[in-house]
């Protein structure tokens, strides 16, 4: 089962097949239970970056709740999109204590860089830029993190250095 | 391992922990904490686990990986005891030195040593730097001392003895009339009384009670409960587990922000790690009590945190809030009695049981007892978790444990409280830190945020930065709220564009009285106090941006521009070199000039400039 989707217009994106068995595993690990959706949610994200269409289908049918309620969720927590999100999420804090000491201006860069605003995604699907309320890192803001890891102390010229680093890489 | 069945196991077991773990033995302990994590911990790990081997140390040296030590400006941080000596912000390539020298040779380096800014002088201990000579760390002191994920390390050093003490001492009444006799309070926010609490929650109608532990830490700017969870989490479910007992509560859950994975991991292992002993579970300690724990991950939304709308997440739903005319200790999750407090909160509790009500209310001022763990962030050069006892006056968490404003800068104010707090000038820096005397200056404790700010820091911007975060994070259902706060932003977005009009801070303040009177939940009402405060307090700087279109603190792009002082700039070329759109231009030694077409105020030149020559006009 393969999947194409469309995203800013005429870009044509591969997606994984869904993936049933993952699937199963994490309905199962949640007890099937509609009480855990929002981790349910968070996992099938985990795996997809964001969630697909059929995949929501395919967890209202195990469910058994309906479409609006997962849409209501997906669409009140900030943790989910419902487009396709890039290889790399870069979430720039935008906490007080890093706004404080100019994160904007660390957003700003990092928008001109790869020419996309705020919650956008590059068209080669290798950024998403999001921004956090907070990481939880605040002694050494500015901080942002790309996927998993997390840089402090940034300035603008870090900030950049950082990126070059994953757009070099294969 | 198996189960403890007694008090009697508990106790030998213990006591085994206790002979393995000899005080004089040599330990290296590297903070694994997020913050160091962002500074680069995995790589000196590996670099110590490495030269451990190459040394022949292993079985001579423990390595342990802990929770965070709080002075996260300076991590990663590596303490060796039994001596306690104290190296900062280390690298990989400082590991081979540090383990050949102090490891092998017990010799201090001096110059990796941390040097105090003011005295200039080296300190080899971590209890004689002033950042933590102040502070008194009871909730936190562990913190640098165990492995997080290792409950033997815990319980070496008496953890769930406080259990114990509860369960084989103490009635349920005993426990609640304990806490309230120590004056606990929540640590979260509303500093409600916590015994108070739990005894209402006894009371109330139902058979079936729920505790929650509140770990959304919804404030940015405040990570104590992050890393609590992240370093110590058994104090957290040693509290939960008392409290549980107490109010006769047999499930429990922990709400953590998904943004958190490490705190989710750890806490995950710590519970575990508890049921294996039997310290959870069924039966706990063959006491007859039966309490088992769940974590929920948040999916990302400020007003989770508000307890209504916590409970509602956990139910798998929407998070708003309700009104709460009928409280969540009566009618909660499920429609049923439960307890919520704070991480903070629930890991004073074992300390309470341990050391009495007495002594816990021996701490702290009238009305506000114990310690309060604050993040101290911002312009502060020490920037960290400090925990003090209540009732520290600002100036010696800003300046004594603080170091003060770095770079020569001016303190402006201090934030606290998170967005629904308010800003604190300078006049108030001698004021003692307690719920009370926050709330009369128009702040508020909050978790315990402390943002500082300096001159360089725009108090409209700042005022426009939290309404907008608020604006975001409302959850839309009440009319005050969401259309109160976005009127605000909006006559804030105007004044900071340079868009102000004359009546725009009367307007502010009318919509600020109906926002707070008529919203819903706890973020409708208390979001207009950063614009209050920083109107009474600053309110210059919002004539300065609305009569004459001037941004004094150089920060509302709109409202000000670059120049530099033909006097102060010996013609460096150092801000030229700089900056990003070739707008500085000048001959070396000679005065330089702004192209004020090509400037974007990125403020780099003004921020390389050392000799204050880029002026804000
Ligand atoms: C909008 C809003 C956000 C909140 N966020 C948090 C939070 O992130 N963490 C927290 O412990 N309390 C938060 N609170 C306070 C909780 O509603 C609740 O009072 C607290 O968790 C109770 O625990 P405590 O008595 O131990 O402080 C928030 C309140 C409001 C109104
Ligand atoms: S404010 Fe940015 S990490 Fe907390």
């Amino acid at each position: 089962m393969e999947r194409i989707t469309a995203i800013k217009g005429e870009l044509q994106v591969k997606i994984e097949p869904i993936d049933t068995v993952y699937l199963d595993k994490v309905l199962e690990q949640n007890m099937q239970d509609p009480e855990n959706l929002i981790m349910i949610l968070q996992d099938v994200s985990a795996k997809y970056n964001y969630l697909p269409r059929e995949v929501l289908n395919y967890v209202v049918e195990r469910l058994n709740v309906s479409m609006s309620l997962i849409y209501s969720a997906a669409t009140f927590y900030k943790a989910f999109s419902l487009k396709p999100r890039g290889k790399y999420i870069i979430n720039v804090c935008l906490g007080t204590a890093c706004h404080v000491r100019g994160a904007e201006k660390i957003k700003e860069s990092l928008e001109e860089r790869l020419n996309i605003h705020e919650g956008e995604t590059t068209e080669n699907l290798k950024f998403t830029l999001e921004t956090v309320r907070c990481l939880g890192c605040c002694a050494l803001g500015p901080v942002i993190t790309v996927n998993e890891t997390s840089y402090g102390g940034l300035d603008r010229g870090k900030a950049l250095k950082i990126i070059e680093k994953y757009e070099d890489e294969a | 391992m198996s189960k403890l069945q007694s008090q009697k196991n508990y106790e030998v077991l213990r006591e085994q922990f206790k002979k393995e773990r000899d005080p004089e033995r040599l330990v290296v302990s590297l903070c694994a904490g997020s913050g160091c994590g962002a500074s680069g911990t995995k790589e000196v790990m590996k670099a110590l686990e490495k030269e451990v081997l190459k040394n022949g140390l292993k079985g001579k040296v423990e390595i342990k990986a802990t929770g965070c030590h709080g002075f996260c400006e300076q991590g990663p941080i590596v303490v060796i005891y039994p001596e306690g000596i104290f190296y900062p912000k280390v690298k990989p390539e400082d590991i081979p030195e540090i383990v050949a020298k102090t490891i092998v040779n017990g010799e201090v380096i001096e110059n990796k040593l941390y040097k105090d800014p003011l005295s200039k002088k080296r300190i080899s201990k971590g209890k004689d730097i002033p950042f933590y000579r102040q502070q008194l760390r009871i909730v936190f002191g562990n913190n640098g001392l165990i492995d997080p994920n290792n409950i033997d390390d815990y319980i070496s050093m008496d953890g769930y003895s406080a259990l114990v003490k509860a369960l084989f001492t103490m009635s349920p009444e005993e426990v609640i009339s304990a806490i309230k006799e120590s004056g606990l309070r929540g640590r979260g926010g509303g500093g409600f009384p916590t015994g108070i609490k739990w005894e209402t929650c006894r009371k109330a109608h139902g058979d079936i009670r729920y505790v929650m532990c509140n770990a959304d830490e919804g404030d940015p700017g405040a990570y104590m409960d992050r890393s609590l969870l992240e370093g110590n989490s058994h104090s957290v479910l040693e509290g939960m587990i008392i409290g549980a007992y107490a109010i006769g509560s047999n499930q429990g859950f922990v709400y953590v922000r998904n943004e958190y994975p490490l705190a989710v991991k750890n806490l995950g292992i710590g519970i575990k790690q508890a049921e294996e002993y039997g310290l959870l579970g069924k039966n706990i300690l063959g006491s007859g009590f039966d309490f088992t724990v769940k974590i929920s991950r948040g999916g990302g939304a400020f007003v989770c945190g508000e307890s209504t709308a916590l409970m509602r997440s956990l139910e798998g739903k929407v998070g708003r809030p309700r009104a709460k005319y009928v409280h969540t200790v009566d009618k909660g999750y499920r429609e049923s009695p439960s307890a919520l407090n704070n991480v903070e909160t629930w890991a004073n509790v074992p300390i309470i049981i341990n050391n009495g009500p007495e002594w816990y209310a021996s701490l702290g001022t009238e009305k506000s007892k114990g310690t309060k763990v604050f993040s101290l962030v911002g312009k502060v050069r020490n920037t960290g978790l400090v925990e003090v006892p209540m009732g520290t006056s600002l100036r010696t968490i800003i300046y004594d444990i603080g170091g003060g404003i770095p770079k020569k800068k001016k303190f402006k104010a201090v934030q606290t409280g998170g967005p629904s707090g308010g800003c604190i000038p300078e006049d108030f820096l001698d004021l003692p830190v307690d719920y009370e005397r926050l709330a009369e200056v128009g702040s508020i404790m909050g978790s315990g945020g402390m943002i500082v700010m300096d001159q360089d820091n725009c108090m409209v911007d700042l005022a426009r930065y939290f309404v907008d975060f608020l604006k975001n994070e409302s959850c839309g259902q009440c009319t005050p709220c969401r259309e109160g706060i976005t009127q605000m932003s909006e006559i804030l977005t105007d004044i900071c564009e340079g868009n102000g009009k004359e009546g725009d801070i009367e307007l502010l303040e009318e919509l600020a009285t109906m926002i707070k009177r008529f919203s819903l939940c706890g973020l409708g009402k208390t979001a207009p106090n950063s614009v209050l405060t920083t109107i009474l307090y600053f309110r210059e700087e919002y004539e300065a941006h609305i009569r004459d279109k001037k941004c004094p603190a150089g920060v509302c792009k709109a409202l000000f521009h670059y120049e530099v002082d033909e006097e102060l700039c010996n013609g460096c070329h150092l801000c030229a070199l700089k900056c990003p759109q070739e707008a500085v231009t000048g001959e070396k030694k000679e005065p330089h000039h702004i192209d004020q077409d090509k400037c974007i105020k990125c403020s780099i030149c003004y921020e390389a400039c050392k000799f204050d020559a880029i002026l804000i006009k």
